[in-house]
């Protein structure tokens, strides 16, 4: 559902994503792995409409976000890498705004709303000013935003950053679950959670994939660990420099 | 649609903060007080308020409209908002209108709460108050200038600050170019600064806002506001959509 080819995408002269190639099918999760500066998050914020790319096509359950951008967002949730949120609204205010937003009204969004405090366990903080949440919270709480409108395909940037363990385990269990009827698309740096939630991972290196497969065939090309095919593949900053 | 509910959430939260109570409340002092004062309210016997309260309103605005817009959009770029709204499935254009909305209400509110020293004149003598409501008018359409400048210097930047003293600085230069006390300098240069003074005065927000606070809105002057808050606006959609490139 989520298809990208050739996705390059330039900052003036510098290259952060080239000539990237991948789809993501139905009941599929993906998970992008990559050193910090690979391009994840750019190609992310290709694939969900806000930045415009320097070439390359992108469509979102056959409608191109190229040309065709509000219906093909209207496909997608997507979990930014920083968890923006409006500090001066409370969970549950902000939550209404964003299913207004995505033109859900009365009965719906309500069900809507109080689905996604359930899903991301935000009920004791329901009311709470959103500027006076914890890191984990503020993480939940947009994490909530993505998942309101029940969409096909799912963009979650380090959906886990910031949770604590238990968290980390429920949220790995929701994308897991989540994964079997929608296309997700997440990226993280835990390695485990690749093999605890994904059906298939990449390893994005300077904006190039490096290495792609089913998880137990990435750790079988690192000679069985996921850890020491990331380190082969990747250059690290030391190399680089 | 999208630009009520963006509208909504935006006047909110000015009345959540307090922001909207205090320039609602300073406003009114500082306008009253300056009525007073240097306005010469009592002297000129000024029932229908043309000389001594609507001209200070332009200097006043020139600092607390950039003050209370400032945030507009510089906020959304520092806190990463701006990648919720530019994910959604809406124009922004609707999010620019909401927000340019939201700022004037809470402006109309400011200049609606003025309306004791209107009483008051009403008390004292027996002004013409269509002249008095066309002078408020001119004043909304001053305020609504400032802010479409703030919204379009506030896209430029996620910095608070910056956006806060260039806008002051552009609000000021509008307002400073059509001083009766700068005009009058410039004409004394020579006959040749006439072509000067005739842009000047055009230029400067304060002639229109004296003809509208003597009951006389002209034609010219609508161009001038629609034409500079509109101008604005489709600046500000332009810079947002470059940015991302
Ligand atoms: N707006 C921008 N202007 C210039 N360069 C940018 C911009 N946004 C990102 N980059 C550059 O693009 C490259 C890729 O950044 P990106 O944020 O996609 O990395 P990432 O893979 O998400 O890293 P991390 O693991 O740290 O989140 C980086 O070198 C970054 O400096
Ligand atoms: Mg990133």
């Amino acid at each position: 559902m989520i298809e990208v080819t050739g996705l390059t995408k330039r900052f003036g002269s510098k290259v952060a994503v080239d000539d990237l190639s991948f789809s993501v099918k139905k009941g599929e999760v993906l998970g992008f792995l990559g050193p910090n500066g690979a391009g994840k998050s750019t190609t992310m914020r290709m694939v969900t409409g806000f930045l415009p790319v320097t070439s390359g096509e992108i469509t979102i359950c056959d409608l191109s976000v190229i040309t065709n951008p509000e219906a093909a967002k209207k496909k997608i949730g997507y979990l930014p890498e920083s968890a923006p949120l409006y500090n001066d609204m409370t969970v549950q205010g902000f939550l209404k705004f964003c299913a207004s937003m995505r033109s859900l009204g009365g009965a719906a969004r309500q069900t809507a709303v109080d689905h996604a405090i359930e899903t991301c366990f935000l009920e004791n903080v329901a009311r709470q000013s959103i500027g006076t949440l914890s890191k984990g919270y503020r993480h939940r709480t947009c994490l909530a935003q993505a998942l309101l409108h029940d969409p096909e395909v799912l963009v979650l940037d380090e959906p886990t950053d910031g949770l604590d363990p238990n968290q980390k385990l429920e949220v790995r269990k929701l994308i897991k679950n989540l994964g079997k009827e929608k296309a997700i698309l997440f990226s993280t740096h835990i390695l485990e959670e690749v093999t605890a939630a994904c059906t298939r991972a990449v390893i994005v290196d300077q904006g190039t994939i490096v290495a792609d497969g089913t998880p137990e065939k990435l750790a079988a090309e690192g000679g069985g660990s996921l850890y020491d095919l990331f380190h082969k593949v990747t250059t690290s900053e030391t190399n680089a420099a | 649609m999208n630009t009520w509910t963006i509208f909504k959430r935006e006047l909110t939260s000015y009345f959540t903060q307090p922001t909207a109570y205090a320039i609602v409340v300073i406003f009114g002092f500082l306008s009253t007080l300056l009525a007073f004062t240097i306005g010469n309210f009592w002297q000129i016997d000024d029932a229908s308020l043309y000389g001594s309260f609507f001209p200070y309103h332009s200097l006043l605005m020139m600092i607390l409209v950039p003050a209370v817009s400032m945030r507009q959009w510089s906020d959304e770029h520092s806190s990463g908002t701006i990648e919720l709204l530019g994910t959604w499935p809406i124009n922004i254009r609707s999010a620019i209108l909401g927000k340019y909305f939201a700022s004037a209400v809470v402006w109309a509110l400011a200049l609606l709460l003025t309306c004791p020293i209107v009483f008051a004149v009403n008390w004292l003598g027996d002004p013409d108050n269509w002249t008095i409501f066309s002078g408020y008018l001119g004043s909304f359409l001053v305020c609504c200038t400032f802010i479409a400048i703030t919204t379009l210097v506030s896209a430029f930047t996620r910095d608070q600050v910056v956006a806060l003293i260039v806008s002051v600085a552009i609000c000021c230069v509008l307002t400073i170019v059509g001083l009766e006390q700068v005009i009058n300098e410039v004409r004394r240069t020579g006959p040749d600064a006439k072509h000067a003074v005739d842009v000047m005065t055009q230029l400067g927000v304060f002639s229109h806002l004296r003809e509208a606070s003597m009951g006389l809105i002209r034609f010219t002057s609508l161009f001038y506001f629609l034409g500079l808050i509109t101008t604005c606006l489709i600046g500000t959609n332009l810079v947002l959509k470059s940015q991302r490139s």
